[in-house]
């Protein structure tokens, strides 16, 4: 019998109710008296020196109440970045400055130049058109490898070149590395491209900054994933106002994928201009300029080169990536193609040598950060398609050779400096064959054979490293930032439960999930306990979400403090009771003494809290209300396999996907069915990736992809009905709940699992020589390959 | 959006003396006029909807047999209403999705002339008349290049009038993102011989396959077009795909509408 309540019940999202009725409360719901709107003048070219911004026609314009340019904002700070990485000869990376509109150039199509506050939006726009804008054009930087050629355009004249960084993981491993594949019976080798995504998520990025002078307080309400987080960097380090005079709030939020973590130039300047204007101003960025302006992610250009043994065993691994960070430094950017992307080199194998080079660049694109996965996605990909790659080559089934060469033992410490907790790779392998009916897939290939289409089967592993992860490893790492997550736990007179946490919901289901945790805790009802989030001068502080981090690390936040209440509320119990502390028990809702009839409803033992007239006053204060930090001492380790099926069109090009199948092992699972949702959202983004989505640019700097007419983005009809299971448990033996995240698995695992099994049709109708497609697969694209 | 004037007349000729100010510009269903304003890309002095002119909506039967489809006419009620002319239906039900084919019109797509726009390639291959405010244009004669008609400042579609094929098929290819034709082709298989019209591909918008017609007129069979092709060049090179595989999907499309028609 599946639970109806508690950790492992699938009670219905009790958010869904407002998100599916209209009712939510998003930034762009947020309308203040008095508000004043702005827009921002956007460069239309990749790359240019700014010779004049000649505002004051646009400030002579109806309505206008200001026009700001880059100079309003010289001398103050620019937008910080939250990783410093250290390169290979150990000096830090090259860090430009981000002001929060350009001064002296503009470097990427988008870039903001000018912005304009008016009573309306329209006349901000109108004014905005009547801005005298000098620029000349440089020549655009696009490719990451010309880039990096001597005498190409510097996008920051002020830095030493194009180069931010040239990292080697582990450095002193390369030696060894080499010699291994010097040795080695067989070396199969994969060039690829990851390519760029736009996070697209449903809502686009909104900012409304509002001051109040009399108290010289300043809020902003914007769309992001970490409030507190925004609140430090824009008050720390571009505005220069401390968090007590400071409040940032992220209401409901339509959908985040990496991209609502940053700090943006727009949240900062709609404060700024609030204080300088004494009145509120919004903005809402329409969709095309959420292509332009919102951090971008993937875009690497990757070699990768497996060693082999002679008896299939793998014994070295050596990569060499481009990693895209755009025009300027997003908030993350530095951190996603080292160490989030370097340290799952090793995937699920045991592997004993690796190194991993990593090149970040500099280019006049939009900026480059997370995006769901976040650097997991490429370390995966690339693994999962040159093992593919390698067995074609050996003449060995794809599946056994990873069988062969999995990590079995647990803890296992990997070359790229992590340590797996829990895992069995064999297990998710095994559920996956249960759900897919390997034997059967010859007979389906004829069928479609009789239909003129190809048939493939792809299968892939992967792991990721989510729940990030302890602060004083990732102070190391070149964080800014700790990891650490906090939640306050305020239970009320009448026994009631508001839960302040530091994760952020948007879309992933707190509000349903946490208070399953607790009720489950304490014994009551899950309707007890309430969520709040999202608000600086609610939540004591907090890391956000991203990362799958937020049950993991936040909801063990919420336990600590959970077990806190439990343990005072124990006291007060022993007191009404009259019994040894010790002795006291709670069970479903009630505390009794133990081995007696004798006991105290919960809600007895929280009005006692508040009214203490019967109260262990001496030894205890009143009230029940607890906080915890709670900083994790390693990451989790989800983990799984995956396999699709795909039918190929050969006249046409086009791939459909046929079926499938995800078996994940995410430790403990407190609501299966958002958990389900969590894989299926993965799925149709790491699909959308593998199928459709990509941006691109002219060799001007052009976004040809701007808008949806030409950036694809998957719809429900390019999706199959998926099979999803999470039955393998293996859990986390670190944090109190045993679980390990799964918002990004979906997205990590499924695009090698389409591609290869692109792979595989093609191959399997005779094109040996199509040993890998780039993606997206898009049908021009597998035609012209099938095409030569 | 910039501002402008905006009136809703209720007959053909109302809406004909709207259009006579300066700037002044018709509106159908707004689904490709719209975010055009809304870019600043367009800045009419004043809008005139043609939603409100009774004379010029729903699908009816023709004297002489044609189907005939008033020029601010849904594509939804096309896809529901023509069901005499099944492969005209059939387009029309694979415009966009439900709120484009609610809200867009024939009159506005064949008026835009998108190089990619399906209705197009029913009109050029049915052998349509474009009916106007003060005349009837025969669709050999109507388009005339990427996003341009014969069609006269002001002057409105008021009705499309398709005479029926004995078999006909649209096959599109949709472009990945926009869902638009990468490739359309519509077949129709007439008494006196068989049209072949190819949208999506060519950079001169809809074309007639004059070749894989005479083919097709002596034997209306996919197998008829073997060794046909038309050439990669001026055929459309973008993001989506190279002159030479639109100048491949044509074939490809074409075989299989006469498949779907036969
Ligand atoms: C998301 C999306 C998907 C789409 N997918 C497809 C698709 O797959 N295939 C396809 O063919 N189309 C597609 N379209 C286009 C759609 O079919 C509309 O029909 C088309 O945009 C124009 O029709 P409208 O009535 O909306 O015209 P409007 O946008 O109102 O007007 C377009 C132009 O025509 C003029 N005009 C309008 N009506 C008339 C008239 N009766 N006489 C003279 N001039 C007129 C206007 O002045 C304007 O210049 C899509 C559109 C969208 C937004």
């Amino acid at each position: 019998m599946p639970k109806d309540h508690g950790i492992g019940a699938s009670p219905k999202r009790r958010e869904d109710v407002r998100f599916l009725t209209g009712n939510g409360n998003y930034t762009d719901d947020i309308n203040i008296h008095g508000q004043a709107y702005v827009h921002f003048l956007r460069s239309d070219v990749a790359h240019g020196r700014i010779n004049k911004v000649d505002t004051e026609a646009a400030a002579a314009m109806p309505g206008v109440v200001r026009v700001f340019t880059g100079a309003d904002f010289e001398g103050m700070g620019g937008l910080p970045c939250g990783w410093q990485v250290t390169d290979k000869h150990g000096e830090v990376m090259q860090e430009p400055a981000h002001p929060v509109l350009a001064q002296g150039k503009v470097r990427h199509v988008g870039d903001p130049i000018a912005a304009v506050v008016a009573e309306t939006y329209e006349q901000a726009r109108d004014a905005a058109e009547a801005i005298e804008v000098d620029i000349e054009d440089l020549p655009a930087v696009v490719d990451m490898k010309a880039a990096l050629q001597d005498g190409a355009p510097k996008v920051h004249d002020d830095l030493k070149n194009n180069l931010c960084y040239d990292w080697g993981f582990v450095e002193e491993n390369k030696p060894a590395v080499d010699e291994a594949f010097d040795k080695a019976a067989h070396v199969t080798t994969l060039e690829l491209v990851n390519q760029r995504l736009v996070a697209n998520p449903m809502e686009p990025r909104v900012a409304v900054g509002d001051y109040n002078r009399s108290t010289d307080d300043s809020t902003l309400y914007t769309t992001s994933q970490n409030p507190h987080v925004i609140r430090l960097l824009m008050g720390a380090f571009v505005l220069g106002i401390p968090e007590h005079k400071l409040r940032v709030v992220a209401p409901d939020v339509g959908g985040g994928f990496g991209t609502k973590i940053f700090h943006y130039a727009e949240e900062a300047f709609c404060t700024y201009a609030a204080r300088q204007l004494a009145r509120p101003v919004k903005w809402t960025a329409s969709r095309s300029e959420a292509f332009m302006s919102d951090a971008h992610g993937r875009d690497h250009v990757t070699k990768i080169e497996l060693a082999l043994d002679a008896d299939n065993n793998f014994t070295a691994l050596r990569t060499e990536t481009y990693a895209n960070m755009g025009a300027y430094l997003s908030t993350f950017a530095p951190s996603v193609p080292t160490w989030l992307h370097g340290t799952l080199m090793a995937g699920n194998y045991k592997t004993p040598l690796i190194y991993v080079n990593v090149k970040a660049v500099f280019t006049n694109t939009v900026p480059v950060d997370a995006y769901r996965g976040a650097g997991r996605p490429e370390a995966t990909y690339q693994l999962e398609r040159v093992i593919d790659k390698a067995a074609r080559e050996l003449g060995v089934d794809p599946i056994e050779l990873r069988r062969q060469n999995f990590i079995t033992e647990f803890p296992y410490a990997t070359p790229v400096a992590v340590e797996y907790d829990t895992g069995d790779y064999n297990a998710t392998m095994d559920k996956l064959l249960e759900m897919i009916d390997r034997d059967g897939f010859e007979a389906r290939a004829e069928e479609s054979k009789k239909r003129g289409k190809l048939r493939g089967l792809g299968v892939n592993c992967y792991i990721e490293a989510c729940g990030i992860a302890p602060s004083n490893l990732v102070g190391q790492l070149g964080a800014r930032a700790g990891l650490y997550e906090s939640a306050t736990v305020r239970v009320n007179a009448t026994g009631g439960i508001t839960v302040m946490t530091g994760s952020h919901s948007h879309g992933q289901g707190h509000e349903t999930a946490f208070p399953q945790v607790i009720a489950e805790m304490l014994g009551i009802d899950e309707s007890m306990v309430e969520i709040v989030h999202g608000d600086t001068s609610k939540v004591p502080m907090g890391m956000g979400t991203y990362g799958s981090r937020s049950l993991a690390v936040g909801g063990s936040a919420m336990v600590r403090a959970t077990e806190k209440v439990i343990n005072k509320a124990k006291k007060i119990a022993a007191h009404l009771l009259e019994a040894s502390e010790a002795d006291i028990e709670l069970k479903d809702g009630a505390f009794s003494v133990a081995g007696t009839d004798k006991s105290v409803a919960w809600g007895d033992v929280t009005l006692a809290a508040y009214v203490p007239h019967n109260y262990p006053l001496e030894d205890i204060e009143p009230g029940l209300e607890e906080t915890a930090f709670y900083d994790p001492s390693n990451f989790t380790y989800p983990a799984g396999a995956y396999a699709c099926e795909i039918e190929l069109d050969p006249e046409t090009g086009k791939v459909t996907i046929e079926s499938f199948a995800a078996a994940d092992d995410f430790g403990n699972v407190v609501n299966p069915m958002i958990v389900s949702g969590q894989v299926h959202g993965g799925l149709a983004q790491g699909i959308g990736q593998a199928l459709l989505e990509g941006a691109a640019y002219d060799e001007n700097g052009q976004l040809l992809t701007g808008s949806y007419m030409d950036y694809a983005m998957p719809r429900a009809d390019d999706m199959p009905f998926f099979e999803v299971d999470h039955s393998c448990q293996t859990p986390c033996t670190h944090n109190p709940l045993g679980v390990k995240g799964c918002g990004e698995a979906g997205a990590i695992g499924s695009p090698p699992a389409v591609v290869n099994a692109v792979v595989d049709a093609l191959q399997r109708a005779g094109k040996t020589d199509v040993t890998h497609i780039d993606m997206p697969l898009s049908p021009s694209r597998v035609w012209a390959v099938m095409n030569g | 959006m910039y501002a402008f004037d905006f009136e809703k007349p209720g007959s053909i000729a109302d809406a004909v003396a709207a259009l006579k100010d300066e700037d002044a510009q018709a509106l159908g269903g707004g689904q490709t006029l719209i975010p055009t304003l809304k870019q600043r890309l367009a800045m009419p002095s004043k809008l005139v909807s043609l939603t409100g002119i009774s004379e010029m909506q729903g699908v009816c039967r023709g004297d002489d047999g044609a189907v005939c489809v008033g020029g601010a006419t849904p594509h939804a009620v096309v896809a529901a209403e023509a069901g005499d002319y099944p492969a005209l239906a059939a387009l029309a039900a694979g415009i966009g999705d439900p709120a484009v084919r609610n809200r867009g019109t024939i009159g506005g797509s064949l008026a835009n002339n998108d190089p990619a726009a399906c209705y197009p390639a029913a009109a050029l291959a049915s052998a349509a008349t474009i009916v106007t405010d003060h005349r009837e244009i025969a669709a050999d004669d109507y388009f005339q290049g990427m996003f341009t008609t014969a069609l006269d400042e002001g002057e409105i579609v008021t009705e499309v009038r398709f005479p029926v094929p004995e078999k006909a098929a649209y096959m599109k290819f949709e472009q990945p993102a926009s869902r638009f034709a990468l490739v359309g082709v519509f077949v129709a298989k007439f008494a006196d011989g068989v049209r072949v019209a190819v949208t999506g591909a060519s950079e001169e918008g809809v074309f007639r396959w004059t070749e894989a017609e005479q083919a097709l007129s002596g034997d209306f069979s996919a197998a008829a077009l073997d060794g046909l092709s038309v050439p990669a060049d001026g055929m459309i090179g973008d993001l989506h795909g190279s002159g030479a595989y639109r100048a491949h999907l044509v074939v490809v499309m074409t075989k299989r509408a006469v498949e779907a028609a036969a």
